[in-house]
């Protein structure tokens, strides 16, 4: 069992193999296809960066680099003494944020990227080159992932929904299986090749 | 007539928070025939120790706790404006307790209503029945498996799909093929030859609420549903697509009539989370069970 722990460094990602189980702290933030449409429109592909979100861009530099983004949109709750709790947090579909993606990936630096179901080529070029890795979280274990959340540091962009919001969170040993590597590795591709193969014999 | 909210908010909390004991068993089932040490097998027992979890806090077993598919059958009297207000009062006091995710997103300005109310949100269909009884089904839709859900127009010369039961059944698989990991597998499949395009999608999703080991009334069905069972799972792709004995955990198929022109087959793709609860209030006692 490989443990991770944010700023994660590039050896550590290099060491780490499809089908590796990996154990995660640290603090990452959540973000899925709102966040990444928001990222990629403001600070990636703008001439230059609108001065209302200046601010947000360097809290996210310094949370993001040699950081994890975490596509998923939690339910949660506030509690008696007034700090958000994560009830209920596994992951969203990733490949919605294709192709958002590799630029993310570039530009802040990203170590790691959690999510489902795995992410398609500019993605795992993306994870060669940084280097970088597609941890993959157990769709549907909201509850049990939600344990891992030990705290809600923060939240930005809550106008976007509770789902769509930019949660930054502080986990302790997340379970993760890492399935694309920097090496070039998916197990997605291989059991979709493989998946192909079995689909045409059976269509004869 | 009585205000049922809170019995609609209990109905939403039992669904989000716990799966029906033939899914859970399902899933025990399924662990077993993996291999040992496989990231298969520990997919499933990640998946049933938070379904363990969840019921225990009374949290949801997912955070996307999906479309609200409510199914209703009235008597002759009930007035159906005012049940509907219920609901998605009872909709509002659920998200309120965490049960739901805020759900309803307004698809022009893209701003989550924050209660999981909206513009034709929550699903709510009236069915007219002739017992003295309000009889509620319930069923939580995910998001991402609702992604991975397909529509076939048969003939489907790629597919070599004719307009018969082989053209279905070869219509299904490429849909598990094309879903992957991606709509949670293993899934549920939810399957309606016939009607026309919004139809056809209702009638698979009505599917979902049979219980898996529900058979077909039509034996050419039922042996419909085996084969695509048995011939999904040879796939391989396995619990998340990590690789697998199981893909699919249960296929239940209906018909309805359709146009000549027309041959749709619908599939509606539910995750393993597939959350389905019922209620039933009697109108002589008011007694309100659940199952």
């Amino acid at each position: 069992m490989h443990k991770l722990t944010i700023p994660i460094s590039d050896e550590a990602i290099r060491a780490l193999k499809a089908g590796d189980p990996v154990l995660l702290s640290g603090t990452i933030i959540t973000g899925r296809d709102a966040a990444h449409k928001f990222l990629v429109e403001n600070y990636i592909k703008s001439d230059s960066i609108p001065a209302r979100e200046a601010e947000l861009y360097e809290t996210l530099k310094g949370l993001l680099d040699g950081g994890v983004i975490y596509h998923c949109g939690p339910v949660v709750k506030k509690n008696d003494e007034g700090r958000w709790e994560f009830v209920a947090a596994g992951p969203t579909t990733s490949i919605r944020e294709e192709v958002y993606q590799a630029d993310v990936i570039e530009h802040f630096n990203l170590k790691g990227v959690i999510g489902k179901g795995g992410m398609a080529g500019r993605t795992l070029k993306a994870c060669q080159e940084q280097p970088a890795v597609y941890l993959h979280a157990i769709g549907g274990a909201a509850t049990l992932i939600a344990q891992s959340v030990v705290e809600v540091a923060d939240v930005y962009k809550l106008e976007f929904g509770v789902p769509e919001a930019m949660w930054v969170i502080h986990v302790e040993d997340l379970p993760l299986i890492v399935t694309m590597d920097s090496h070039g590795n998916s197990i997605h591709d291989t059991v979709e090749a493989q998946s192909k193969e079995k689909l045409a014999a059976l269509l004869g | 007539m009585k205000d049922y909210t809170q019995d609609f908010v209990e109905l939403i909390r039992r669904a989000a928070t716990d799966l029906p004991a033939d899914m859970e068993n399902s899933l025990h089932e399924a662990r077993d025939r993996e291999a040992k040490g496989s990231a298969a097998e520990s997919a499933f027992d990640t998946l049933i120790k938070n379904v363990e979890m969840a019921r225990e806090k009374s949290t949801p077993v997912c955070q996307d706790t999906g479309t609200p598919i409510f199914e209703v059958t009235i008597p002759v009297g009930i007035a159906m404006r005012e049940l509907t207000g219920q609901i998605r009062q009872a909709c509002a006091i659920a998200t309120e307790k965490a049960y739901l995710r805020p759900n309803a997103v307004d698809p022009l300005t893209g701003k989550n209503s924050g209660d999981n109310t909206g513009e034709d949100y929550p699903t709510i269909h009236f069915y007219e029945g002739d017992e003295q009884a309000i009889k509620v089904e319930l069923l939580l839709k995910g998001g991402g498996c609702e992604n991975v859900s397909a529509q076939y127009k048969l003939p489907d010369s790629k597919l070599g799909a004719g307009r018969d039961l082989d053209g279905v059944r070869r219509v299904v698989l490429d849909s598990v093929y094309q879903a992957q990991g991606k709509g949670c597998a293993p899934g549920v499949l939810g399957v309606a030859i016939g009607g026309d395009r919004g139809s056809s999608y209702v009638k698979a999703k009505q599917q979902l609420l049979r219980p898996l080991a529900d058979e077909n009334e039509n034996p050419e069905l039922a042996e419909l549903e085996d084969r695509i069972m048995d011939e999904a799972n040879r796939l391989g792709i396995g619990p998340m697509g990590f690789g697998g004995e199981t893909t699919v955990l249960g296929v239940k198929v209906g018909t309805q009539h359709r146009l000549p022109a027309c041959y749709f087959v619908s599939i509606a793709y539910m995750c393993w989370a597939n959350r389905r609860a019922q209620m039933t209030i009697n109108l002589n006692t008011q007694e309100v069970s659940y199952a």
